[in-house]
């Protein structure tokens, strides 16, 4: 199914319609941000991998530019555009197309142009209802496109933040394994890693600098790295300041001189990391690790079934709906709540999907956190699967 | 007589003078065919055989059409401008010349930056302190690319570079690169270093043949007689 043929074109704009209208009877204010837009928005939020997937070019003037991979980015700094202050809520809807290259090779599933449905809802301070919100219209959505049958998909990040806050780590520790989530692989070699204990070099002038500065003051850490790159002759580049270098060397100090990440630590992060089942029992096992281990995640437990008895009660059989504790590590912008609905059968292509992304509008320039969340609904994935259920 | 087969090479610089003698000395002297500056030519002692000398990077595109059925180009353009390169052409002989390595170079003063791991720690400091992510100038997007996401680094973005890409991090364009490099001499006039586990490719000029060239048996004749006296 792609938009490619006249017939499948208008199946796929009265689709779009009549989802655009329930979004738009909800409160949600259709929007349609440009599909050129800069380039650098996308590289510096969501990184290089995005640029392999996006049509980037440069135009006459020299601008890099590209065709939008998605529709969240662009319709958060429409929001921006409307709202430099960043203070007032908004809701918005959209239907239009995005462009990924794929790289395996183009398929009715894996078309290069595609169309997303979605929403956005900006500035709700009551994040459990707009949470809720936002799966039950995207639910509806793909109910009303006449797919009965789906499997709803759940994760949060927020609670892995919660199980490292509540874990005894030193600082420098947190922020390595909070920063490596994002990438499965190298996040279990770096536990793994810490778990045996394995010190960084300790021969070598940079470790006898490192050793030498770890016993000192920051301020005098400082001084003796700037009398070490002067003999040297090594001039400051690369926009690194003597600060920002000196403060790793510290950290590896600090790593030469550390006892192991101790290996029940490195155990619970591994049995969390691996929890997945229906809600209510993923709740219940997270609570038994976290007890298990005395650590207190309740606030962010009592959260979690809040939210899930919300959903229920605006009409989705959360019975049936699956939370694994590890969904969403591909997705960096998101930060709280991810979801996404799968159609029946193995191996299909999800087709809907969204999240809270509380971080990216100040990266995007906003003068203070957004609270904000969303979900896009891929049309050619949903009319596909619904002519396949008919 | 329409050619059998058609070899190109490069067109200037010193790929070309390095071509012609690699292929002089396996006693196949190209022959220019017209005026000095002339786009085609001919190899002694095979008939049936023309060359066309364009540039190395355009060769890439050609043995990916097919428009040529052999090509003197390096490894580091093949493997940077090819999707997918062993769909696409074949290996035949490393010829010994244009060597040079592609590799990840940062500020020597980064004391604490010695493998691509410290890169990833360092790109999360960096987003902390600055805001932003990591720049990467490089010609090589591809390479640099796959290399990185290899590495497990993913916390920066590339900056296309066109030209002193090694001058970049001074010039505060950019934080480190991805370059080629022969001796080491412009990254440490720089004051660049290479990571330890910073080598990208090897790259050397090599003969390849393209799959999607029309190969008639003759062709393939002429393309064995070719790599025979390379390798002779």
């Amino acid at each position: 199914m792609s938009a490619e043929s006249a017939k499948e074109f208008e199946a796929l704009e009265a689709q779009a319609r009549a989802l655009l209208a329930s979004f738009a009877r909800a409160g949600y204010e259709p929007v349609a941000p440009s599909i050129i837009q800069p380039a650098g928005m996308f590289l510096d939020r969501i990184g290089e991998s995005i640029r392999s997937r996006t049509y980037v070019f440069t135009d006459l003037a020299g601008d890099e530019l590209c065709l939008r991979p998605d529709l969240t980015v662009p319709v958060s700094r429409l929001y921006l555009e409307r709202h430099p202050r960043a203070d007032v809520e908004a809701r918005y809807c959209y239907n239009g197309p995005a462009f990924r290259f794929q790289p395996q090779g183009r398929s009715p599933t894996r078309p290069r142009e595609f169309r997303q449905a979605g929403i956005e809802c900006f500035g709700v301070a009551d994040r459990d209802s707009a949470d809720a919100e936002i799966v039950r219209l995207a639910v509806e959505g793909v109910r009303s496109g006449g797919l009965k049958a789906f499997r709803l998909r759940f994760g949060d990040i927020a609670l892995f933040y919660a199980l490292l806050d509540a874990l005894s780590l030193p600082e420098r520790w947190r922020l390595k394994l909070s920063h490596y989530f994002w990438r499965p692989s190298a996040f279990h070699e770096l536990l793994a890693r810490l778990a045996r204990g394995e010190r960084p070099d300790s021969d070598g002038p940079i470790a006898a600098l490192a050793e030498k500065i770890g016993k000192e003051i920051p301020e005098r850490a400082e001084e003796l790295v700037a009398d070490y790159l002067d003999v040297q002759s090594l001039p400051l580049a690369g926009n690194r300041s003597l600060n920002e270098i000196t403060e790793r060397l510290r950290d590896h100090a600090a790593d030469l001189r550390s006892a192991p990440l101790p290996k029940e630590v490195a155990t619970v992060i591994d049995y969390y990391l691996a929890v997945s089942g229906p809600p209510k029992e993923v709740a219940e096992r997270v609570a038994m690790i976290a007890k298990g281990a005395g650590l207190d995640m309740s606030a962010a437990l009592h959260a979690l079934v809040r939210r899930f008895d919300r959903l229920q009660q605006s009409g989705i059989d959360m019975a049936q709906a699956i939370f694994a504790t590890e969904f969403g590590r591909d997705l960096e912008y998101y930060s709280g709540l991810v979801f996404q609905i799968e159609a029946p059968g193995n191996g299909a292509e999800p087709i809907a999907g969204g999240g809270r992304y509380d971080g990216l509008l100040e990266a995007l320039g906003a003068p203070r956190p957004v609270p904000a969340v969303g979900a896009a609904l891929h049309t050619e994935r949903l009319l596909a699967a619904a002519e396949r259920a008919s | 007589m329409a050619a059998t087969l058609t070899i190109a090479v490069p067109s200037k610089g010193r790929l070309k003078d390095q071509a012609a003698a690699r292929l002089e000395q396996a006693g196949m002297a190209l022959r220019q065919i017209g005026h000095e500056r002339g786009y085609r030519g001919a190899l002694a002692g095979l008939d049936g055989v023309e060359v066309v000398y364009i540039s190395a990077a355009e060769i890439v595109h050609q043995l990916k059409t097919g428009r040529v059925h052999l090509g003197v180009t390096g490894e580091d353009l093949i493997r940077e401008r090819l999707p997918d390169v062993e769909a696409s052409v074949e290996f035949l002989a490393p010829l010994g010349f244009g060597r040079a390595e592609l590799v990840v170079a940062v500020p020597d003063c980064w004391l604490d930056v010695v493998r691509m791991a410290d890169l990833e720690d360092v790109a999360a400091q960096f987003a902390r302190a600055h805001g932003r992510r990591l720049r990467v100038a490089t010609k090589y997007m591809n390479l640099t690319r796959r290399f990185f996401a290899a590495s497990g680094v993913a916390g920066y973005r590339i900056v296309e570079s066109v030209g002193a890409t090694e001058a970049t991090p001074a010039a505060g364009t950019a934080e480190l690169i991805v370059d080629i490099t022969t001796t080491g001499t412009t990254l440490r006039a720089n004051h660049l270093k290479v990571l330890e586990d910073g080598l990208i490719l090897k790259s050397q000029a090599h003969l390849f043949a393209s799959r999607a060239a029309p190969w008639s048996p003759e062709a393939v004749k002429l393309s064995d007689a070719i790599l025979a006296k390379l390798s002779a």
